[in-house]
């Protein structure tokens, strides 16, 4: 019997010259407003990078245009020389805000999940499954809590608990949106120190966030958006008083210090207006 | 009452259909679609209707079909009326099923001339009657109705069975299933078929109204009792199997108590689900009502009576002991205390030997005093740890570790005394006791 059943389909094989992902002329509406316009950029095979824009920029649309959830209006997708969709090597972990935590399912159920597409259908896990999520579990640090369930974990833990199913899925592309919201300075920083090794590993990473400050301290280059694309570069060069104006609006003031520029950002209400503007 | 070899397989059929309605609704319970079981439940008749009609017989076959492109439609509809027309789903559902259902009734009323499939059974079943119709079977003469329910209870577990992978992630998360190579999509109206085709093999037996009991009772109470799938789906299976056989027992029992005669099976059924879900509600071990105020009640006794252990533990500290100890009613009076939880409290801690009374004071036993010490030293690190470790300030340490010394176990108090390096006077400047 084929492994594949005629609906599910066989993960594309990738080529070897192709950059991890290349998207350009990306246009995307949701009814008559327009969620992104025109964007291209491509990222290098292990690069990782920072999607920051403000809050409607459009970041969890590019991910799931990336991941084929949403199909784009104009424009290409290629990853690893191939279009999205069915590709396994795609790890997409939504905001956490988004997912069901009162699901009936253990911390290593979830992780099991990744394997899906490698078991193929109608097929149970295996040994080796089975061995690879424990080890992913192991990597995030969360092997001894493998038999909670996913509303007893801490918000890092969760953030965690899908980084390893996209270690156990053997994802080479990870898209994770706003994975630091409402997590503390050292679970940020845990996250952080994984994803960097990860990195090392030759996993490409695209991270959605609005703190330009981890930004432009974790990730090699940053891509600005707001609906339109703004830049894409190292932050060091990328980040100048018009471009962060340009994404963030009134929301956001810059000051040149002697060693850099100084973004204060304000994410609440009207920004910089006052209240009854 | 008199029990019966038919009672036999009125139970048995009546259990084979709810095993076959649980085991799928535990999926639409968890994708939030309880509803939906409604709707294509109340749907499937104008297929059932139509199927019937065009082959003019009460062949299984077409009207199956005819079942299972309602079903269908309902689903199609549904999501595109909540997509396109950006109608919220509960409501896009309430539009769909009823007008279907509707055309349904209109169909069946005219049909109901010349042929005899009868709204009344459709709605409310007739499962003390399957036992009457029956095939042979190896001998055996078997309800047609219990064969329908085997039958639909074996589909339901090859289908989730073989698609328990792609069923659990598509349910819990939609974007990993397609990344993974198949589509949410399709699961979802392949569920779909699976949930009407099951609905009108159980029509004819518990009829469309219990058919919704079923899908969705067993496993909304199964949820309650576990926090594992494959569990989850063991228990809905097992309360559908008591659910039929309590019922259809009520069902000819309990109306004689009050001098009627027998009631209706499916009725039955469907009441005796409600109770066990009831049941189930309020006595489940971890998230039933009855157990979740308990462990309440006794988590607030714990912190009152840690409360008046460090009054009076504080009250000897600063020499203003009275003899024999202190005032009962102004203790209670400066914790804010109510008088039943007070006295309740009290009367532990005397019990416990923690506290003994004289009169109407009290005061601390060596043993109260032994507990005392150890809760004011868990109060004091933490105000050492917030104010020195964490940089809180002063003013503020006191609240906080107030709250904080009541859920301090070892570990976290050895985890404090290495942080803290075990100071010998907390921020304050009152002495940390040594245990």
């Amino acid at each position: 019997m084929s492994r594949h059943l005629p609906f599910f389909s066989e993960h594309a094989d990738h080529e070897a010259a192709a950059d991890a992902l290349t998207v350009s002329g990306l246009c995307h509406h949701y009814g008559n407003r327009p969620s992104l316009k025109d964007v291209t950029f491509s990222i290098n095979r292990g690069e990782r990078v920072a999607v920051v824009g403000p809050n409607g920029a459009g970041k969890s649309t590019l991910f799931q245009l990336i991941a084929g959830i949403l199909e784009p209006d104009a424009g290409t997708i290629s990853i690893y020389g191939h279009r999205p969709a069915r590709h396994f090597c795609i790890a997409y972990v939504v905001q956490r805000s988004q997912v069901d935590w009162s699901f009936p399912v253990t911390v290593s159920d979830v992780v099991m999940m990744g394997r899906a597409g490698e078991i193929g259908p109608l097929r149970r896990p295996g040994r080796t499954d089975r061995e690879k999520v424990d080890r992913s579990l192991a990597d995030v640090g969360l092997y001894e809590l493998r038999n909670r369930r996913i509303r007893e974990l801490s918000g890092g833990q969760q953030q965690r608990m899908f980084i390893a199913r996209a270690l156990a899925q053997e994802a080479t592309l990870m898209l994770m949106d706003e994975p630091f919201n409402g997590l503390d300075f050292q679970s940020q920083r845990a996250i952080l120190d994984i994803i960097d090794t990860l990195g090392e590993r030759g996993v490409t990473i695209l991270v959605a966030t609005h703190d330009l400050d981890i930004a432009a301290r974790r990730f090699e280059r940053v891509l600005l958006l707001n609906t339109g694309m703004i830049g894409i570069g190292p932050a060091a060069e990328l980040f100048t008083a018009g471009r962060i104006q340009a994404a963030f609006g009134q929301h956001s003031h810059t000051i040149q210090l002697d060693d850099g520029l100084l973004i204060v950002q304000d994410s609440c209400c009207s920004g910089g207006n006052p209240p009854d503007a | 009452m008199i029990w019966t070899g038919l009672d036999i397989w009125i139970v048995v059929t009546g259990a084979l259909h709810a095993m076959a309605c649980a085991l799928l609704g535990n999926f639409l319970v968890l994708r939030r679609l309880s509803m939906m079981g409604d709707a294509i439940s109340h749907a499937v008749l104008p297929g059932l209707a139509v199927g019937f009609l065009l082959t003019g017989s009460r062949e299984n076959i077409p009207m199956f079909v005819g079942a299972a492109v309602a079903g269908v439609l309902t689903a199609l509809f549904t999501q595109s009326i909540n997509r396109i027309g950006r109608v919220d789903e509960s409501a896009s559902m309430g539009v769909v099923f009823t007008s279907l259902f509707a055309v349904g009734l209109i169909l069946i009323v005219q049909a109901a001339d010349s042929v005899d499939l009868d709204p009344g059974c459709v709605l409310y079943g007739a499962i003390e009657l399957t036992p009457l119709d029956t095939i042979k079977v190896a001998g055996l003469d078997i309800p047609r109705a219990a064969i329908t329910g085997m039958v639909s209870l074996g589909l339901n577990l090859a289908f989730v069975l073989l698609l328990y992978k792609e069923l659990k992630i598509s349910s819990f998360d939609p974007a990993l299933a397609t990344s993974a190579g198949f589509h949410a999509d399709l699961i979802h109206y392949l569920l779909m078929i699976a949930v009407a085709a099951t609905t009108v093999a159980a029509f004819e037996s518990v009829g469309s109204i219990l058919v919704i009991a079923m899908l969705i009772v067993p496993p909304a109470a199964a949820y309650l009792l576990t926090g594992r799938l494959g569990i989850m789906i063991v228990w809905s299976l097992v309360i559908a199997i008591l659910a039929a056989a309590g019922g259809h027992v009520a069902a000819i029992t309990v109306p004689g108590w009050f001098g009627y005669v027998d009631t209706t099976t499916a009725g039955g059924i469907g009441v005796v689900a409600g109770l066990l879900f009831a049941a189930v509600f309020l006595f489940a071990p971890r998230n039933g009502l009855v157990s979740r105020m308990v462990h309440r009640g006794l988590l607030s006794l714990r912190i009152l009576e840690e409360d008046i252990l460090g009054l009076l533990y504080r009250a000897r500290e600063s020499g203003s002991m009275p003899e024999p100890g202190l005032d009962r009613e102004s203790v209670r009076s400066s914790l804010l205390a109510a008088r039943p939880a007070f006295r309740f409290a009290l009367g532990h801690l005397a019990m416990t030997r923690h506290v003994e009374r004289t009169g109407t004071a009290m005061r601390l036993t060596e043993e109260g005093m032994q507990r005392a010490r150890s809760l004011i030293r868990d109060h004091r690190l933490w105000e050492s740890y917030l104010h020195d470790v964490a940089d809180v300030a002063t003013d503020h340490v006191h609240m906080t570790s107030e709250k904080l010394e009541h859920i301090t176990d070892a570990v976290m108090r050895d985890e404090l005394e290495a942080e803290t390096r075990a100071p010998e006077r907390d921020p304050q400047g009152k002495t940390i006791p040594r245990p």
